[in-house]
């Protein structure tokens, strides 16, 4: 999948990760033969429910901990045996914001910079720098305690920066954050990328893999399901999809028939039951036949309409798999 | 390192420029700036704390005068002012309860996330637990100095000369960093701040006061009187004692630890640096994150 040019260098690798946790209620196999490969100033996005295994794949890489098994490797260091050299060359933020609550915003660069052995100076410029860079100068001295989320996650993802590393791993940066702080965020990882680092996130949104990520892998049960660009991602699912929102729940029997008929695949519905949709093949002409049937029928519509794939679609086809066995993708083939 | 001082974003390095390796410094020295960084960053923290600071600062002037004005009438001490002998008492008392912070702020630190952060740094790992004992080590001067003024307008005095008076305020200093070591491990071990706190607070509590601290142990009933006269508090106020003059005419009880107070203590201290800063380094690497 390393796909489109050839002289591509990946900058994170990993290779046939595993790692069970043992605890009292019994074994968790966090990662169960998980690889990847992240090429050069490039953002690939590690897409999965909770406990699918992204932040353990994070942590290996970032060597906090080790896998049971496997091979990984970051700007071409081996991450199991020269941890000490990967972490030269990294920079992490996580889920929680990894500051300490009771220093300043600049305390906090500052520190991170002297354990970078920056030297006292050096660290107390940077820390400057990314005061600026990351508009913190409001906030820079006063102790971090009192500020929202948002500021926090900046200042977080600011002490990754400070020595400014070739390859940045974020663990699900924006998880409970209010939408404009998310997108600031995205803003500045994507200025990021655009000067030459190399991003592996995770994330549960998939707004934010479409919006950020080059590349995508979803992850489940501790491996990789299936990657790709977001295009090629969407195209897996197959082509339009039909949407209807009924006025009368009671009409949702008729509609989910008329569509499983002329759709492709399974008919999903939302939770209040009256917005249906269903993936089909030539999207104008069977949106056409639905509609006349439907009028025929009098059945009342709300709205009706086409639209591409989401992610949320991928997502579903690919996870849900379990559950709907073969016959989904038989389907949607 | 070659930063883009100009640039507003903060740019991310081409590869291939890489950050330098300490080259210049060597691992020593990069060694002790790690061990002051987090020092500095501790320091910083528990100005911070009012908590902290209130515990280290108004509980010892708490206990001079609470001891000193309510016992001091009642107790006495043979050949002695109850005043003079009770000091080191308390200064043993507060350097141990002192010492727990270390296992409590470590418990503390390893529940949030900015070990993580510490763990994915180039930074020498031993460095999380210099800069906590170290740290402590501060607070447990400070505290010291406090109690010094208040036991001196409470009308202590020590009487041995300047000197052994210094070296009775360093052997202290020596325990309550050998001993936050100690802690510091307990905190990585155990790893929830209150289990620290109660924990140490059942172990100490009693240590402390079935100890010569507050009373001559010839006054305690037999078992008790055993028991204090090994046990190590006693003998590290005993120390103290012995080196600020305040021991009054009592005979000294006739166990090792008491004979030879100043050489039980030291010899304790280098035992448990020796034996605990090791296993605590070993185990805060072991540890995996949260």
């Amino acid at each position: 999948m390393v796909g489109r040019t050839i002289a591509v260098v990946a900058m994170i690798e990993a290779h046939d990760l595993r790692k069970t946790y043992r605890s009292r209620s019994g074994e968790v196999r966090a990662l169960d033969g998980l690889s990847l490969s992240v090429p050069e100033a490039t953002v690939k996005a590690l897409l999965g429910p909770n406990g699918a295994g992204k932040t353990t794949a994070v942590k290996v890489l970032n060597t906090l901990i080790g896998p049971d098994s496997g091979r990984a490797s970051v700007a071409g260091v081996d991450v199991l045996a020269e941890p000490a050299q990967v972490r030269r060359v990294i920079g992490a933020s996580g889920q929680y914001a990894a500051v300490d609550e009771n220093l300043t915003g600049r305390e906090n660069l500052e520190m991170v910079g002297r354990l970078y052995h920056l030297g006292r100076r050096r660290a107390r410029e940077r820390a400057q720098e990314l005061v600026d860079a990351f508009d913190l100068s409001d906030a820079g001295d006063r102790p971090v305690k009192g500020f929202s989320g948002g500021m926090r996650r900046r200042i977080d993802l600011a002490c990754a920066l400070v020595n400014t590393p070739p390859v940045l791993f974020l663990d699900e940066p924006t998880t409970g954050l209010d939408p404009r702080s998310r997108i600031g965020l995205w803003d500045v990882i994507a200025d990021l990328v655009r000067d030459g680092t190399t991003v592996l996130l995770t994330t549960q949104y998939l707004e934010e893999a479409d919006y950020l990520a080059d590349h995508i892998s979803v992850v489940d049960h501790g491996r990789v399901i299936a990657e790709g660009t977001a295009d090629e991602l969407k195209a897996q699912v197959g082509g339009h999809r039909v949407v209807l929102t009924l006025v009368e729940q009671a009409d949702a029997g008729l509609a989910r028939s008329v569509l499983a008929r002329r759709g492709t695949g399974e008919v999903r519905s939302d939770a209040s039951g009256r917005t249906l949709d269903v993936a089909v093949e030539a999207g104008p002409s069977t949106l056409q036949g639905v509609l006349t049937e439907l009028d025929d029928a009098g059945v009342r519509l709300h709205d009706a309409g086409m639209r591409r794939p989401t992610l949320d679609d991928v997502f579903l086809t690919l996870t849900g798999r379990e559950q709907a066995d073969d016959d989904e993708s038989e389907q949607s083939a | 390192m070659t930063t883009d001082l100009d640039r507003p974003p903060p740019a991310a390095r081409p590869t291939g420029d890489r950050p330098a390796p300490d080259a210049p410094r060597g691992v020593v020295a990069t060694w002790f700036s790690d061990g002051w960084t987090v020092t500095w960053r501790n320091l910083l923290k528990l100005r911070r704390n009012p908590e902290v600071m209130v515990f280290a600062v108004l509980q010892p002037i708490m206990f001079v005068v609470l001891f000193s004005q309510v016992y001091g009438g009642s107790i006495r001490i043979d050949g002695g002012d109850y005043t003079d002998y009770l000091m080191a008492g308390i200064f043993g008392q507060t350097v141990l309860f002192g010492s727990t912070f270390s296992g409590y702020l470590m418990a503390q630190d390893l529940k949030e996330g900015l070990i993580d952060r510490f763990r994915t740094l180039p930074m020498h790992s031993s460095a999380v637990l210099v800069g906590r004992t170290n740290a402590d080590l501060v607070l447990n001067t400070v505290s010291m100095v406090i109690m010094i003024g208040a036991g001196a307008v409470v009308g202590w005095r020590f009487s041995d000369g300047v000197p052994r008076f210094l070296a009775g305020v360093g052997l202290l200093l020596l325990f309550s960093y050998a001993f936050s070591w100690v802690m510091a491990l307990l905190g990585i071990m155990v790893r929830t701040p209150e289990v620290i706190n109660n924990a140490a607070f059942m172990v100490l509590f009693p240590l402390t006061f079935i100890s010569n601290a507050f009373v001559q142990s010839s006054n305690l009933p037999g078992p008790l009187e055993v028991f204090a006269n090994w046990n190590p508090v006693s003998a590290l106020v005993q120390a103290a004692r012995e080196l600020f003059g305040n021991t009054g005419s009592a005979p000294v009880p006739d166990t090792f630890p008491m004979q030879h107070p100043v050489l039980t203590v030291v010899a304790g201290s280098a035992v448990m640096l020796a034996v605990f800063v090791p296993l605590a380094v070993a185990r805060f690497r072991r540890s995996s994150s949260r």
